[in-house]
């Protein structure tokens, strides 16, 4: 609930900041869909943990690679340019363009639209693969297509 | 769920709204905010609102499994199919410039192609996840 709050809160702010299209985006995932899938992993949890049956080595192994890959990551980061900075290529090379020629070259007046669907083609195109795999594997572990073959004879 | 008839009869009027404002968003992106990503989960929370006021069977009898599953590959596939067709047209991967006789309409073509594609894969995948949740929760 409180961050269903804090979502709606977020979203504000982005109107505020004059991206839209985020804050439709933090209101309808953040706040809406979040907060129903929340609810239902409480609902299908219980209160009490099972105490874990395997060995402590492999329990350990899916954290090792977590805060490895969290290092890696925070170690990229380390050659970013600083947030705002006016002589990154990101505020030199890119953003004029986008913002001078989205008008004749792609003819969309949302220039987010336009950027997302048009000049960062292959990015959406992997975002909407990563929702995909994303969707499959919470389905697969969910066990949603067992339920229906079986016809919800077990258990 | 049968005794809640405020919740019912605010639910009937509203859904129709909400799916309405989801086609909205999702074609209307090009000229307002919004995009197949909000388009999708906009028109999810509609059919997830339908399912929790009445019932997992009724959302499903509405909304089949099977169909749920198709569209989550089908949205992807349309849009790497629309990639497809752009390197059929003799350009690469992706360039909606090809898609029609003049590049801005063939920019639109594509870009309202790709969109439908984000949001039918956005959708079926959120409607698929409730699908798990509440399904697993009736056993």
């Amino acid at each position: 609930m409180m961050s269903g709050i804090y979502s709606l809160l977020t979203a504000g702010v982005f109107v505020e900041l004059d991206a839209v299209d985020v804050a439709f985006t933090e209101a309808a995932v953040g706040a809406g869909i979040t907060t129903i899938l929340m609810l239902g992993t409480l609902s299908l949890t219980t209160h009490k943990e099972r105490v874990p049956t395997k060995p402590r080595s492999l329990r350990l192994l899916p954290l090792g690679v977590v805060v490895v890959t969290g290092i890696a990551l925070i170690y990229g980061t380390l050659d970013m340019y600083h947030f705002g900075d006016p002589n990154s290529p990101v505020n030199t090379h890119v953003a004029p363009r986008y913002i001078q020629e989205s008008g004749s070259e792609v003819g969309v007046p949302n220039i987010v639209t336009s950027v997302l669907a048009s000049y960062r083609g292959y990015d959406t195109l992997g975002e909407v693969t990563v929702i995909f795999t994303a969707g499959i594997g919470v389905l697969v572990l969910l066990g949603a297509g067992r339920r229906k073959r079986r016809g919800g004879s077990d258990s | 769920m049968k005794r809640h008839l405020v919740l019912r009869v605010v639910a009937k009027l509203l859904i129709p709204m909400i799916l309405l404002f989801g086609l909205y968003v999702q074609f209307h992106g090009d000229y307002g905010p919004g995009g197949g990503f909000q388009a999708g989960v906009i028109f999810a929370a509609g059919i997830i609102l339908y399912g929790l006021i009445f019932g997992l069977d009724m959302v499903q009898r509405v909304v089949p499994t099977g169909v749920v599953r198709l569209l989550i590959a089908g949205g992807v596939l349309l849009y790497a199919g629309v990639g497809v067709i752009s390197m059929l047209n003799g350009s690469t991967y992706l360039d909606y410039d090809v898609l029609a006789d003049d590049p801005v309409h063939g920019q639109h073509l594509g870009i309202l192609l790709i969109e439908f594609g984000v949001g039918m894969t956005v959708a079926s995948v959120m409607i698929g996840i409730f699908y798990g949740f509440a399904g697993r929760g009736q056993r």
